[in-house]
């Protein structure tokens, strides 16, 4: 074997089934990625001869003889980047950049001919952040970042720090890493739905050569947790063991192997002998709360947090306000219908999974793809008794979360392990494994009854709502809580009711996802006052106008209000606004080919910038040796852009540029504490420690250089580089030395604890046109509107909003992780489960509003979970306007439509149109 | 994926007797991309050395198994032939990208044997022949819509290898005209129908795939009425014959048939006119 790669060239046999992307990787070349190893995602494209394919699929020994192109040999041996990696920095054509090195290699590859027709060209790449949008700016070379002046940061477009690493492949994903003498962990999953595991022999996996060791549930701790992850453990059941005696799910792991080599591992798992005595099992949440359902946890409830384990209810809510027959004894139009939303996945391009190891100093530290690090260490001390100095949870660049990864899936085992055998291992997840053992977004069957006037006003509305949680309750009561939150309180009404149930059931457990419960409510909620305006004779978007609640209003649940979350900003009534316009403009998007039914609606959408009850962050400021500075911060990376603006605030309080500041951030070493990237905290939390610290360092700068100069304070003002005084300049370098001189750090901490809390607000319009022959439904405008307060960066924050509504449209239309009658996933692979390709998202254009947050740092608040909750139902409402059909069941996939409109007797628009 | 259970590549062109675990090696797109934990050898096709295309003397078309989706599509764009169009609309008819196309071989889709195979689909269209090599040296021809018997089902012995397709002349100077419906924009085939209207004798061929678990090919003397379309339709295609995935109910499969196949029918139907 002589393969040539970037140039280098390398001997070394491959093994007989190796494919060339774990050969390159081998190999160092860790800017090839692996999204999904299956020849779908595209994130390994490389060039073998000059000829882009898929690393992932290529047998390696056919590399023999050839020249191997990597995003790290795109540049010039010089250094100088190849144009279309300039072009992607320029655009910010990416977010958590884990797709990036596929769509450089391919772009980098595309004939004249195929780029005319990106949406075809890029059927082989997968974005899961961006929505598109960028990227195709940085195919046709818009430049979207700007560089603006010392102390000018804030709410311009800078871009972000990791992005030349982004494109050269040289930023360190979580396992771009050489660990000499790993070894690798592959997990035994439950073939059943529920049972017990009577006995499991590991002898034989035990005698395959290159096995080091077999954990079952007898190596495991008694202790249950929960894999859910909250400043606050107990808002999450602990119903769950590193390996149990029982198993509740098809996926379930029962045993992790250990060996030399994945192959290795794999054998042993083979190898594996369990006996299981298979118990009844319950899929379906309606069925597992009767009396007489299999019991999914048969535990205390106190003791574990389930609410009524016996029937399966792992949480519920229940409230009224007002008097809600009443409510409905008033109103002149009633409607009543069950939506509901499916199962989804995440789908973030990096797996889950995690390399650890003992470092030098005998401390466990954890390498892993998390959005929260710190938590994980608090859960990993918990569960094996550690104090947490003996602890180290570091994340590199994250591969995208939207919320899948609020969850210690992999550390627990992984760390197991390695305390076992006080050697690194290492577990990555296979794009399978990501499908039916993580987690889900929470299916939700929401039955809605609302009721108004005449003259428009809502008189009530209640809710029944149904959470699927599946076998574990990790993040079900926290989702279902905040399901009925935001989503009724935006909309005054006098008599509101609620009844919600997380529910246990035998399948795939569902945790945090993007909106945390929100959009599935916001589906129903939005979808039928679309639905009671109509009955009414009323407009709509008018009719929520009217009911929304104002700026000073206090926003009020069945549960009653709570106490920290203020309107500190109020921009709905301008999201409105625009919404008005763009039904105004009728000129404007596609035109609707002949034929089709053409339809326009919107929803609306609220959620506070933070979860309940305090998410903490800690911030450290400190100035170098060489006069830049250097900012530590918990919060991790994983493409939502807040790094940047960390940068950016920092640099607006300190007067410098963001080149001169160097971010060090998602270690459990860097700063105290930090509750972790959910719940849209990056900027609103984290930046308002960054906030602090920043303008604490400010100060001690100025103090210290006045006390050093002996100048008035007042007289002295920070300035790039220097603090500049009646006398003259005074360098940063010179400040520092003066300080470390006489014993001044010249560093500062800055926190926050999540408390008070405001509200963000969106809104979504559609028009679209739907083909009654086929179920196609075009979209023929988008239009989004986002009041995120005082916009940090302009092109992050749109990215943002793109991002989200793209990742709304794929739930919306096709989106689906398929659970069969047995509990068995049958969606676990992108071919199967549809993720939005580039030929799938319009353009959707983003409007945000003037406003400026009294709470948020500098005026922002959070925009990244929020732009997906209102597209679904806006889409919904198009589509009810379109045909007439109120489509109550998500996804919108084109054979549903058509059989719905077919079995309502809609006409075929095409043989009108041509007889 | 790595295949961990593979430990031996073997070139085809040095036969050895077929084991159990052993698996042809085309273009690897597919084996490559699932979990094989039941294949212990890999018999590797890419040095036989077989030219992709030959235009034989009676005009019909050679396709080997092994010439790439990509050596497919470029041929197709000089072949001056009725049917000419029809390759390089089933090549976009992949789910995969042009990437894909680079490694993905023909005789692999065929052997694969997905209803949403489109090489199945240009192949079943063209009226074309699959040569069949067994272990013993044996060779048979047996026609695409026979080869494949239902969905991911083949007419293949253990160890039997695809060692070529054939397209006929007369089929490759048919006049075609060809519709896909997917659930998704450029998305996997839900249903492809094609239809070939000879030129010689005005007879027309429709050729369902993707919708149905195996390629139907109805033959019709003379281009029939609407009505008369759709019965042959229903009468060819049994109810559990039509494909039940997550790719499309097969009420809208089977809706789009007749919709896809009636406009095929008055769009060559026109053209013959």
């Amino acid at each position: 074997m002589r393969v040539e790669v970037n140039g280098r060239a390398h001997h070394e046999e491959p093994r007989a089934g190796q494919c060339l992307r774990t050969y390159l990787r081998e190999r160092g070349w860790f800017g090839v990625k692996k999204g999904c190893d299956q020849g779908d995602c595209g994130a390994c494209t490389v060039h073998v001869d000059g000829r882009p394919v898929h690393s992932c699929l290529y047998p390696a020994f056919r590399a023999d003889g050839c020249a191997v192109t990597t995003v790290e040999g795109l540049a010039s041996p010089e250094g100088d980047l190849h144009p279309v990696q300039q072009r992607f920095l320029d655009a910010q054509g990416f977010q958590c950049g884990f797709c990036t090195a596929g769509f450089l290699m391919t772009t980098a590859a595309l004939g004249p001919d195929e780029l005319a027709d990106p949406p075809r060209a890029f059927k082989g790449n997968l974005c899961r952040c961006t929505g598109y949008r960028a990227i195709e700016d940085a195919v046709r070379g818009v430049k979207n970042t700007e560089e603006p002046a010392p102390g000018e940061s804030v709410g311009r477009s800078l871009p972000a720090p990791a992005g030349p690493q982004v494109v050269t492949g040289t930023a360190r994903y979580t396992f771009d890493v050489d660990v000499p003498g790993l070894l690798h962990m592959k997990l035994l999953r439950s073939p059943h739905a529920h049972a017990r595991i009577v006995a499991i022999d590991t002898s034989a996996a035990l005698r395959v050569p290159g096995v080091r060791a077999v954990f079952t549930h007898h190596d495991a701790p008694e202790r249950h947790f929960s894999t859910a992850r909250h400043e606050h453990p107990e808002e999450d059941p602990d119903d769950t063991r590193v390996l149990d005696d029982t198993v509740r799910y098809i996926g379930q792991r029962v045993a992790a192997v250990v060996a030399d080599s994945e192959g290795a591992a794999e054998e042993g798992c083979r190898r594996i002998n369990v006996r299981y005595a298979v118990l009844p099992a319950v899929v379906d949440p309606e069925e597992a709360m009767r009396p007489g359902a299999p019991v999914v946890h048969d535990k205390d409830g106190t003791l574990h947090r389930i609410a009524r384990p016996r029937n399966n209810v792992v949480g519920e809510a229940h409230g009224e306000i007002g008097d809600i027959e009443a409510g409905f004894a008033e109103a002149d139009a009633v409607h009543e219908d069950t939506y509901r939303t499916q199962r989804g996945q995440h789908a973030s391009l990096e797996t889950h999974g995690a390399v650890a190891w003992i470092d030098e100093d005998g401390r466990l530290t954890v390498r892993t793809s998390s959005q929260t690090p710190f938590l994980t260490r608090r859960a990993l001390c918990a569960l094996y008794d550690l104090p947490p100095e003996q602890v180290r949870v570091v994340a590199g660049r994250v591969g995208g979360g939207f919320g899948g990864k609020q969850e210690m899936l992999v550390e627990d085992i992984v760390a197991l392990a390695v305390l076992r055998l006080r050697r690194p291992v290492k577990l990555e997840y296979t794009r399978a494994e990501q499908f039916y053992g993580a987690t889900t977004r929470h299916p939700f069957t929401v039955h809605v009854k609302a009721g108004a006037r005449r003259d428009g006003v809502l008189t009530a509305l209640r809710l029944r709502v149904v959470a699927n949680t599946g076998a574990y309750g990790n993040h079900g009561p926290a989702v279902m809580f905040h399901s009925v939150g935001e989503s009724m309180a935006i909309y005054r009404a006098l008599n509101k009711k609620v009844d919600a149930y997380s529910v246990y059931t035998h399948t795939v457990p569902a945790g945090a996802f993007r909106g945390y419960g929100l959009g599935q409510v916001m589906f129903a909620v939005e979808s039928a006052f679309d639905e009671l305006a109509r009955r009414l004779g009323l407009d709509p978007l008018e009719f929520k106008a009217r009911n929304v609640i104002g700026a000073d209003e206090p926003m009020v649940t069945p549960g009653g209000h709570e106490e920290d979350l203020h309107i500190a900003s109020y921009g709905l009534d301008q999201c409105i606004g625009i919404v008005r316009r763009a039904r105004a403009e009728t000129g404007a998007g596609l035109p609707a080919p002949e034929g089709w039914l053409v339809g326009e609606g919107a929803a609306l959408a609220m959620i506070a910038t933070g979860p309940p009850g305090g998410h903490v962050a800690d911030a450290r400021a400190a100035l170098l040796p060489d006069g830049t500075f250097d900012l530590a911060v918990g919060t991790a990376e994983f493409g939502n852009g807040t790094t940047t603006v960390h940068q950016q605030i920092a640099a607006g309080e300190l007067a410098t540029t963001v080149d001169l500041i160097t971010i060090r951030q998602s270690d459990t070493d860097v700063v105290r504490h930090d509750t972790g990237a959910f719940a849209s905290t990056g900027t609103v939390v984290a930046g308002k420690a960054t906030l602090r610290a920043s303008r604490a360092l400010a100060d001690l700068l100025l103090d210290f250089a006045a006390a050093h100069l002996r100048v008035p304070r007042a007289d002295c003002r920070l300035a790039e580089e220097a603090v500049l005084h009646p006398g003259g300049r005074l360098p940063l370098k010179e400040l520092y030395a003066a300080g470390r001189a006489v014993g001044v750090e010249c560093a500062a901490d800055g926190n926050f604890g999540g408390t008070p809390r405001s509200v963000a607000f969106n809104a979504q319009w559609f028009r679209l046109a739907v083909d009654p022959a086929t179920g196609e439904i075009r979209i023929l405008r988008s239009v989004h509107a986002a009041d995120a307060g005082k916009v940090m960066n302009p092109m992050q924050c749109r990215g943002q909003v793109e991002g989200g509504v793209a990742q709304a449209l794929g739930s919306t239309l096709f989106e689906n992780v398929r659970v069969d009658a047995c509990g068995k996933v049958e969606t676990f692979a992108f071919r199967h489960y549809r993720l939005p390709q580039y030929a799938d998202i319009p353009r959707t254009e983003v409007h945000f509003m003037e406003t400026a947050d009294a709470i948020g740092p500098l005026g922002a608040k959070s925009m990244s979970e929020s732009p997906f909750n209102p597209v679904a139902p806006a889409f919904a409402n198009a589509l009810r306007d379109a045909t007439g059909i109120r489509f109550t069941e998500l996804p919108f996939t084109r054979d549903r439509v058509w059989r719905a409109l077919h079995e309502a007797g809609v006409r075929d628009g095409h043989a009108r149109g041509s007889s | 994926m790595d295949l961990n259970t593979v430990v031996e590549i073997r070139d085809a062109r040095h036969p050895a007797p077929w084991r159990p675990g052993d698996a042809w090696l085309g273009g690897g797109t597919y084996l490559f991309s699932e979990p094989q934990p039941h294949l212990r050898r890999l018999v590797d096709l890419s040095r036989m050395g077989w030219p992709p295309v030959r235009r034989h003397a009676d005009g019909s078309l050679e396709i080997a198994a092994t010439c790439t989706i990509a050596e497919l599509s470029a041929f197709a764009r000089g072949l001056a032939a009725g049917a000419a169009p029809l390759f390089e609309q089933c090549c976009r008819a992949f789910l995969a990208s042009f990437k894909i196309w680079n490694m993905a071989t023909v005789g692999g889709n065929l052997g694969n044997g997905l209803p949403a195979g489109p090489m199945i689909s240009l192949t079943a269209g063209l009226d074309g022949e699959c040569l069949l090599i067994a272990q013993d040296g044996v060779r048979r021809r047996v026609r695409v819509v026979d080869f494949i018997t239902g969905a991911g089902r083949k007419a293949l012995t253990e160890g039997e290898l695809i060692r070529s397709v054939t397209l006929p002349a007369r089929a490759l100077n048919c006049r075609t005209a060809y519709r896909q419906a997917s659930l998704y924009g450029l998305g996997r085939s839900g249903v492809l129908i094609i239809g070939a209207l000879d030129p010689l004798d005005g007879s027309l061929a429709i050729t369902i795939t993707a919708a149905t678990v195996r390629p139907f090919r109805l033959w019709f003397p003379l281009p029939p009425t609407a009505g008369a379309l759709r019965s042959a339709i229903e009468a060819a295609v049994a109810d559990d014959e039509w494909f039940d995935d997550i790719h499309g109910l097969p009420e809208w499969r089977r809706h789009m048939t007749f919709h896809h196949a009636e406009q095929i029918r008055r769009e060559l139907g026109e053209a013959a006119r």
